[in-house]
């Protein structure tokens, strides 16, 4: 449960235009319609007693602690289930509602062990608190009775535990899986005395429990507690922070003693995630402190050489050398940098800073070039901001939702949870993806069309639906007139009203059925509120960018920007997508997305960074690549990110590193890509660093300091040192002083500060003159360009087909429990839930294959072969195969190929012919890369002697 | 730079450009993209790669590198 210091209203706000006035014992209240006696009391300092209630969950009426006298009426209402009605007289406390609530308690505790002060919970207990609020000073019944005192508890889940003896059945449990998470995976069974909290036929674990953790924050009890409270004991004080997995960016209270985490819990005052988790957030943070840490600076010559633990001071000083030898070697635009979205903004910030500033090129690139670079294209291009339009509260007021390319309940599943909630309240789904994702049907939610389309026809798919709104007149003609340039869209009309972009012309490429792609169409457009929401299943294609800007043409064409409920909502994969976008990390932009081929823009920076600025692109990601491996490109600082594990066509980016004469990795693992590092700079999680991370939604949270960084110094002074060692010094004694120089220099952050963040709790940009306060909702009266503008997007099919030798389609992604390339996540418990990469294939192909369901099987695309373990599933469709990538020794990305989105070279992960082959064994790659994990396991020193270093 | 490899992102920039009803603005598409998002060495070989035959290129490439050469070629450094 949230400590008992935070306070619990008992029931949700009811946010009403009308008020209503009460009195409370004998106070006057004022309060929205709808609001319950049991709030309006909170609210108004006169905390009633309750246990079944809590404002997270609808009420429910069950404990009978929270009852009330009510002027004029007979009995004892349940306030909690009782609305405030204009004129009413609440009485909260007399001598009869004492007994009541007594007695109450004292049934409650007559099948309750008395070991409080054992107990986990002791000192932050519903019950406990009750007990001393009500008086109970005695149990009459005695204890002998029936009761469930013998219960064995279920230990089953590595996070939790939940101990039926301590369970009083008050369904906030269940409520909270039901009603927050969506999931349905907990019931009370049986009748009576009988009643029993279950989470399936046998336990926890394999149940369909998601480890979100609703159930254990519901819980008023110890019934559900946190193992490592069980451990370790109640925390001692709490620190407001922001989660560092998913680009949903919950805000978390991270419940300390002294300086070690004791367990991660919702803020309920998060404005992204209001209070909910998933099992990555609110449990995996164990890897913060696994033994696998690098915390101190090494160093070799070569890579076949043992690393040498070193000082802080010779670390950077051999690392500055190494890149300004390499410079006046081989040029200045022979070293790059890379910035990460795991880090926070001014981290980011300050690598490309470094980068233009300091190695005086523009070869600084982010992990965001592999994930959502085409969305910073297409919106870019399209509306006129590289940012999704909308906040998450937006989809509260969606009649309609279009679902392509993501899996939410994966890889967002806090926001994901938000999308059920409001399914289940009557809001139509369509999803467009290859398989049948968890939001296809799950508990009372089933989307009205699923479009399975073929992996690559994204493109197909968009303009066939919008197709249809033209052609049948579903357009909004004076939306689009209105707040569109008029001759672009007439173009685009032109084009997209041709017979060939028609649902009976596309539908045998995309191998979605005419009459589907219609009816979805139809659905969409005639939604009062549409909202699209994506993933890399748009942008990691040869045809991302256009994707994205068709997804642009079809919310515009509709009308379905500028208010809540509507628009574009990029779901970004990892927590700092957005921010490392925003801060100037992509090679032909400086913060604000402003190119570098502007003399007025370069201007300011140069005259505030005190260097001239270099007015042409530098490299991205693969290009550098290729050059390293023509020998152009010789030095590489890479802040936070893997590549050599999540990059595609794994051969090709590990000849590129060891082509590199000095790769500088600054990472809190020895990653895949450390192994070929020639420099290792620890690096520090989010619980040891101040600074920003920026979510989907353009909010701007607080990442706050728990403990001091295991290796001493935090990711940030790291930077700084590296970029007073090469010459350019940088003068900063916080982060906030990074922020503040990123509003100064950026338009849409000048209202931007530390201060107004702890003031507001967090802020979407533009936050500015124009918007002081921020802005939740984007393009209302105009677009940031102007007029929206329709982009022509004709259908190009990948160059990647399938043959006799590849005839299947392999397409990656992630699951719940794991989260990219997985260095985290492997560290810890969620291992319980996917230790290994699967294959998932149709039973259609298996069969055709000889695979049976668990064996492992050989896959082989033109690019290079591995092995993995088959599932079969009929969650996929004829044809297509779907693996993860989260594991290195699965190597995927050696499968993966070179093709890349158009626009962006943002890699097309998600199409690769491949074949699937019966009975196989590790393949060379796979024994290349055991042989060379084990010696550059032997090249540690012996001081840091790790139990994984894979 | 792998010659093949730039090329097929020129060809690849073309394909999209290619759905351009106006010749002109196509090119200058083709070669506003390149310019905007390329780093130097990047267009140097691809206009070399040009001065040598163009092997593989697809035509718009071709027309928009000679239609936009100026544009294209970096500054000498």
């Amino acid at each position: 449960m949230y400590s008992n210091k935070v306070q619990d209203f008992g029931t949700p706000a009811r946010p009403a235009a009308k008020s209503v006035a009460l009195q409370i014992d004998g106070q006057p209240v004022t309060v929205p319609a709808g609001t319950s006696v049991l709030r309006a009391a909170a609210l108004a300092g006169v905390n009633i007693p309750k246990l079944c209630a809590t404002d997270s969950l609808e009420a429910f009426g069950s404990c009978r602690l929270c009852l009330v006298e009510v002027e004029g009426r007979r009995g004892f209402p349940a306030s909690c289930t009782t609305h405030c009605e204009p004129g009413m007289k609440v009485r909260t406390q007399s001598r009869k509602l004492a007994d009541l609530r007594r007695g109450v308690m004292e049934l409650y505790i007559s099948d309750h062990p008395l070991d409080c002060l054992t107990c986990p919970a002791n000192g932050n207990c519903e019950l406990q608190d009750m007990a001393g609020v009500t008086g109970l000073r005695e149990v009459r019944y005695g204890y002998a009775g029936e009761n469930h005192l013998a219960a064995p508890k279920d230990e089953s889940n590595p996070y939790f535990t939940f101990d039926p003896t301590k369970c009083i059945v008050c369904s906030r449990c269940v409520r909270a899986c039901d009603e927050i998470q969506g999931t349905f995976a907990l019931t009370v069974q049986g009748r009576g005395f009988g009643s029993t909290i279950a989470a399936g036929p046998t336990n926890f674990l394999d149940s369909e429990c998601v480890s979100c953790g609703a159930c254990v924050q519901a819980c008023p009890t110890s019934t559900l507690m946190e193992k490592s409270i069980v451990d370790q004991g109640q925390p001692d004080h709490a620190v407001d922070t922001t989660c560092a997995y998913c680009g949903v960016g919950c805000a978390f209270r991270a419940e300390m003693k002294g300086s070690e985490v004791v367990r991660m819990v919702p803020h309920k005052d998060g404005k992204a995630n209001h209070g909910h988790s998933c099992i990555k957030g609110r449990f995996a943070w164990g890897y913060a402190t696994h033994p696998d840490r690098v915390n101190t600076p090494m160093i070799r010559s070569k890579i076949t050489d043992p690393w040498r633990e070193v000082s802080w001071d010779e670390a950077i000083a051999y690392a500055a050398s190494e890149i300004k030898r390499i410079q006046a070697r081989y040029g200045k635009d022979s070293v790059g940098g890379i910035t990460s979205s795991r880090c926070t903004n001014e981290e980011t910030y300050l690598v490309q800073k470094l980068v233009r500033a300091g190695f005086g090129n523009n070869n600084v690139d982010t992990c965001a070039r592999v994930c959502h670079s085409p969305t910073g294209y297409g919106l870019k291009t399209t509306l006129g901001e590289s940012a999704g339009t909308q906040d998450f509260d937006s989809v509260e007021h969606t009649d309609c939702m279009i679902v392509i390319g993501a899996n939410p309940t994966d890889g967002h599943p806090v926001f994901a949870s938000r999308m059920k909630q409001r399914l289940r309240a009557g809001a139509t789904l369509i999803v467009i993806d290859p398989r049948r994702i968890d939001l296809v049907r799950t508990p009372h939610v089933a989307a009205d069309f699923h479009l399975p389309l073929k992996p690559g026809t994204n493109v197909a798919v968009l303009n066939a639906m919008a197709h249809v709104i033209v052609t049948e007149g579903l357009a909004r003609e004076g939306y689009v007139r209105e707040r569109c340039e008029v001759d672009q869209y007439e173009k685009w009309k032109t084009f997209i009203a041709s017979p060939k972009n028609s649902p009976e012309a596309l539908e045998a490429e995309c191998g979605v059925p005419a009459a589907s792609l219609r009816g979805a169409a139809r659905l969409f457009a005639k939604a009062g509120n549409g909202a699209i929401y994506y993933g890399l299943g748009v942008t990691e294609h040869s045809q991302g960018s256009t994707t994205v800007m068709a997804i642009a043409n079809l919310a515009m064409v509709t009308g379905n920007i500028g208010r809540p409920g509507v628009g574009v909502n990029p779901l970004r994969g990892q927590n700092n997508v957005q921010g490392s976008c925003d801060m100037g990390s992509f090679p032909h932009e400086l913060p604000g997305y402003r190119h570098v081929g502007d003399a007025g823009v370069r201007e300011l920076f140069a005259t505030t960074w005190g260097v001239p600025i270099q007015d042409e692109p530098g490299l991205r990601i693969p290009n550098m690549f290729d050059a390293a491996i023509d020998g152009s490109f010789k030095g590489l600082y890479v802040q936070g990110e893997d590549i050599a594990q999540s990059d595609p066509d794994t051969k090709h980016v590990q000849k590129a590193l060891e082509s590199l004469e000095c790769l500088i990795v600054q990472d809190i693992f020895l990653c895949e890509t450390a192994k070929y590092a020639h420099v290792l700079l620890p690096g520090s999680s989010f619980l040891e660093k101040d600074g920003t991370f920026t979510n989907a939604e353009r909010r701007i949270s607080r990442v706050r300091k728990v403990m001091p960084p295991l290796a001493g110094m935090a990711d940030w002074e790291v930077t700084v040192a590296l970029s007073r060692a090469l010459g350019y010094p940088m003068h900063y004694d916080h982060p906030s002083q990074v922020m503040d120089e990123i509003a100064l220099l950026t338009p849409t952050f000048t209202g931007v500060s530390y201060d107004k963040i702890d003031r507001l709790g967090s802020i979407q940009w533009p936050c500015n003159d124009a918007a002081p306060d921020g802005t939740p909702v984007m393009h209302e009266q105009e677009f940031v360009r102007g007029k929206g503008r329709f982009v022509v997007t004709e259908y190009v099919a990948t160059p990647e087909r399938t043959t006799r030798k590849f005839p299947l389609i392999l397409t990656t992604g992630r699951i719940l429990s794991q989260y990219n390339v997985g260095a985290q996540t492997r560290r810890t418990e969620n291992k319980v839930w996917h230790d290994a990469d699967v294959l998932e294939i149709h039973p259609h192909d298996a069969e055709q294959r000889g695979i049976t369901h668990g064996e492992m099987v050989s896959l082989q695309s033109r690019k290079g072969e591995t092995t993995l373990r088959a599932v079969v599933t009929e969650r996929m469709q004829p044809g297509v195969v779907y693996t993860t990538f989260h594991h290195p020794e699965s190597g995927v990305n050696v499968v993966t190929t070179e093709n890349s989105d158009w626009a962006t070279n943002c890699p097309e992960y998600k199409v690769t012919a491949v074949q699937v082959v019966a009975h196989a064994k590790k393949s060379e790659w796979q024994r290349g890369f055991d042989s060379f994990a084990s010696q550059q396991e032997g090249l540690l020193p012996k001081t840091a002697v790790r139990g994984d270093v894979r | 730079m792998d010659g093949k490899k730039l090329v097929k992102m020129a060809n690849d920039i073309a394909a999209f450009f290619a759905a351009e009803p106006e010749p002109k603005v196509a090119l200058e598409g083709i070669a506003g993209h390149i310019k905007k998002f390329w780093a130097p060495r990047m267009r140097r070989e691809l206009l070399a790669l040009l001065d040598a035959g163009g092997d593989g290129m697809a035509p718009a490439v071709r027309e928009a590198l000679a239609a936009h050469r100026r544009l294209l070629q970096p500054a000498t450094r």
